[in-house]
């Protein structure tokens, strides 16, 4: 209670993690929403036209939710993280205020006419405005990732009067951590996308509704969902382990719990933390593959945490570590599925293979939880750091707002976002109660 | 480049109210100028492709703040904590109950949402017209720049200040009916039908009323920041502001006796961003007046110089303002027919 520090850390972490349920689905949405369009342009089949239409309502939904709990996060830059802010602004200030102008007004401007605006706009201008919205969330995601790298490996920067400058604007913005974090996450948006998808194929198919319908979403939520699985992992998150060792190696020393350095370094499948004893008990391990993803060969050494000052290890190694391997495992089960689920489908079996519809049905919550985790990886794997290297965490929080401002706004944030998610989920079930339907176009 | 970036963050900020203004104003008067389920239903379709790309207004100005004057931005937020945090709770019910209330037809359901709707639109006015109270008034910020404000102390206008005191009140009063005015003028353009009779004769009591709350805080406004009445003779920049503000009135005014109500919105447009503008012209460069002594202001011209972030912002500025300005004549141009109730449903 006597740190503010912790109750920043949590409210930020709380509104963080719920307000990117949303925008996860969204983003990877409108890509599949677009390709729907297209199809529906090229072919001149009408299903086409009611998927999009039928899943333009879910995200109409899902994007409100995301603009409501997304101002909030503006905000907290200025509210909760004003030291932070005041020594990173000259930088990090460039990308959020291009967010803004660049990316939520073309959101914004756009989102009324796909979600209501198809009976009065030819179908190329309804096609147009899905990816003005497509691209308007995919900008938005650029920019706010570029932010969160630089958090991660500050570039472009300089230090005057103790705070930070911009030195090298398009070094900042085309940082190499950014753009192989942005792939990273905007492929595992779209696995959400897929994922809900899928479910909702097999739950109309299951309940024997919509089957025309269903089969379309079961086929499009399971080969983009594979593929998309598959880039998550390969190149992109290969690339993004091969960065945090080159930049971070305490932080891969954490995901890992890995205390001892050496070559032939061992991957560890399953086992906890023993930050203490500083050991993984009960592990379960497969010897050298850790120093071939991290660095392309047995030869190399990883280092372990030992190497390091404990001032610099992860705050929080077990959460680290866990979530490390939540994400990677969930990771290579999604691969997994919707590879089963795609050779099906090719075969045209996935509709009689029951046991597979009711997983496929079962198994949207997961895409979600894999990617929290992945943020919180990457999040927690920053610590002590806020800006790494830089600039510590015990540093960034206003210093003029207490302990009990915090804790009080963040019961308050609680307390509405309750609400909003049992809004949420009504509006949702509503709309999967009335399901698709056939509409005459204007 | 500091007196640039004023200018440009301050033609933002009155973009911001224009726009968001003639959404809070349909919602003060949601209750009163639609009765039935038709009408609201109307009211909501008049704002419904709008109000979401407003809304970002404030997010970009903020952004660009941030870029262009972050010490403004990094000490007022934590100054105004709570506050700030019962605004974002206002957006956020105002914002679902805007999109929710058409997807059950049902006439509790619809009774809960225009309610919230009403009522988070109303403190957003009159919250945002304290914060501007706040900025003119000045806040007790020293050299550490580390400050929280509390709701209200004294009531008085030096010194130690709460939020609330006599002038912030005045001038959140005069914002409520300056945008109730503003929004209904808005309604009367785009809605038609009993609803724009209503906001008609609603005009016709808040116009007068924003005169009359107008002519209080100007008093006002002599005995809490003198210097600004004499700024705001000496400044031409500030003239052209008055002009602005003037020709608006003359506008509504007129157009009110025929039935030119896209002008006469117009005409409200230009009487906010007029009297904004001069507001903006005499306070120029302060951002915040420091109630404790001058030597604390946070101004334009005294910022920390970061002389490459501002030159790159400044490249792609123009561009994005363009676009978005784009994006807007767009929408205004897609929905120039009058609204009516089936306009906006899901």
């Amino acid at each position: 209670m006597d740190d503010p520090s912790f109750w920043h850390r949590l409210q930020f972490a709380f509104t963080i993690v719920y307000h990117y349920l949303f925008p996860q689905l969204t983003m990877g949405l409108a890509l599949i929403i677009v390709l729907w369009k297209w199809r529906a342009l090229r072919t001149g089949q009408d299903r086409y036209d009611v998927a999009a239409r039928f899943w333009s309502k879910i995200f109409g939904v899902n994007f409100v939710l995301g603009v409501v709990t997304g101002v909030p996060m503006e905000f907290q830059f200025g509210t909760n993280w004003a030291r932070f802010s005041r020594y990173s602004a000259g930088v990090i200030g460039q990308t959020l205020a291009m967010e803004g102008m660049f990316a939520f007004f073309l959101e914004s401007a756009f989102v009324a006419a796909l979600v209501f605006g198809e009976r009065r706009m030819s179908r190329r201008k309804h096609f147009g405005a899905a990816c003005a919205v497509w691209a308007g969330s995919w900008l938005s995601g650029y920019f706010i990732i570029a932010t969160n790298a630089f958090m991660q490996h500050p570039v472009g920067h300089a230090l005057m009067e103790g705070v930070l400058v911009l030195d090298r604007p398009f070094e900042f913005l085309l940082n190499p951590w950014a753009i192989v974090q942005y792939l990273h996450t905007m492929m595992a948006s779209v696995v959400t996308a897929a994922f809900v998808v899928s479910a909702v194929g097999a739950f109309y198919y299951l309940r024997a509704q919509h089957q025309d319908q269903a089969r379309l979403y079961l086929k499009w939520g399971t080969r983009v969902g594979l593929v998309a699985s598959f880039l998550v992992a390969f190149p992109t998150g290969d690339r993004q382990a091969k960065l945090v060792a080159e930049h971070q190696p305490i932080t891969l020393a954490a995901m890992e719990g890995r205390f001892e350095s050496g070559e032939n370094a061992e991957l560890t499948f399953i086992g906890q933390p023993n930050v203490r004893e500083r050991r993984i008990d009960n592990a379960i391990r497969a010897p050298m593959v850790l120093s071939i993803l991290a660095y392309g060969t047995p030869k190399r050494s990883v280092l372990g945490l030992n190497e390091f000052p404990v001032d610099q290890w992860p705050t929080n190694i077990e959460l680290l570590y866990y979530s490390f391997h939540v994400m990677a495992g969930l990771g290579t089960l999604f691969i997994l599925l919707m590879g089963i689920s795609t050779f099906l489908g090719l075969r045209g079996r996935l509709e009689q293979t029951r046991p597979v519809l009711w997983i496929l049905m079962l198994a949207f919550p997961f895409p979600y939880i894999a990617t929290t985790a992945g943020w919180m990886t990457a999040e927690l794997g920053r610590q002590p750091w806020l800006i790494h290297g830089l600039f510590r965490t015990a540093h960034g929080h206003s210093a003029s707002v207490s302990s009990g401002n915090a804790l009080f706004t963040l019961i308050g944030f609680t307390g509405l976002y309750f609400v909003l998610g049992l809004i949420f989920l009504f509006l949702v079930g509503r709309e999967l109660a009335h399901g698709p339907e056939q509409e005459a176009h204007g | 480049m500091a007196e640039l970036w004023f200018a440009l963050l301050g033609l933002m900020l009155v973009t911001y109210v224009v726009l968001d203004g003639f959404d809070f104003g349909a919602g003060l008067l949601h209750l009163f100028v639609a009765k039935s389920d038709a009408e609201r239903r109307t009211v909501l379709a008049a704002i419904g492709p709008f109000w979401d790309g407003n809304e970002v207004w404030l997010i970009a100005t903020g952004g660009v703040l941030f870029v262009a004057f972050p010490e403004v931005l990094t000490t007022a937020f934590p100054a105004f904590y709570l506050a700030l945090h019962l605004v974002l709770w206002c957006f956020a019910l105002r914002g679902v109950s805007i999109e929710v209330r058409s997807h059950v037809t049902d006439s509790m359901w619809h009774a809960v949402w225009d309610a919230i709707f009403a009522v988070a639109s109303l403190l957003l006015a009159l919250l945002f017209g304290v914060a501007f109270g706040n900025v003119v008034r000045g806040v007790p910020v020293d050299q550490t720049r580390e400050f929280t404000m509390p709701f209200f102390t004294h009531f008085g206008t030096t010194g130690q200040v709460g939020l609330l005191d006599y002038y912030t009140l005045s001038v959140g009063l005069l914002a409520v009916a300056l945008l109730a005015a503003h929004g209904a003028a808005f309604l009367a353009w785009r809605a038609g039908g009993v609803v724009r009779e209503r906001c008609l004769r609603l005009e016709r009591k808040l116009w007068p009323a924003v005169a009359l709350l107008f002519a209080l805080v100007t008093l006002e406004t002599y005995f809490v920041r003198p210097d600004l009445l004499s700024n705001l003779l000496t400044r031409p920049t500030a003239w052209l502001g008055i002009g602005l503000a003037l020709g608006g009135s003359g506008v509504l005014v007129s157009s009110r006796r025929g039935t030119l109500d896209g002008r006469a919105f117009l005409g409200s447009c230009a009487l906010i961003t007029g009297v904004l503008a001069s507001a903006g012209a005499a306070m120029f460069p302060v951002f915040l007046r420091s109630t404790l002594s001058p030597a604390f202001d946070l101004d334009a011209l005294h910022q920390p110089r970061n002389s490459i972030a501002m030159k790159f912002a400044l490249g792609w500025w123009p561009f994005a303002f363009m676009l978005a300005v784009s994006y807007f004549v767009n929408v205004f141009r897609a929905n120039r027919a009058r609204v009516s109730a089936d306009d906006y449903l899901p």
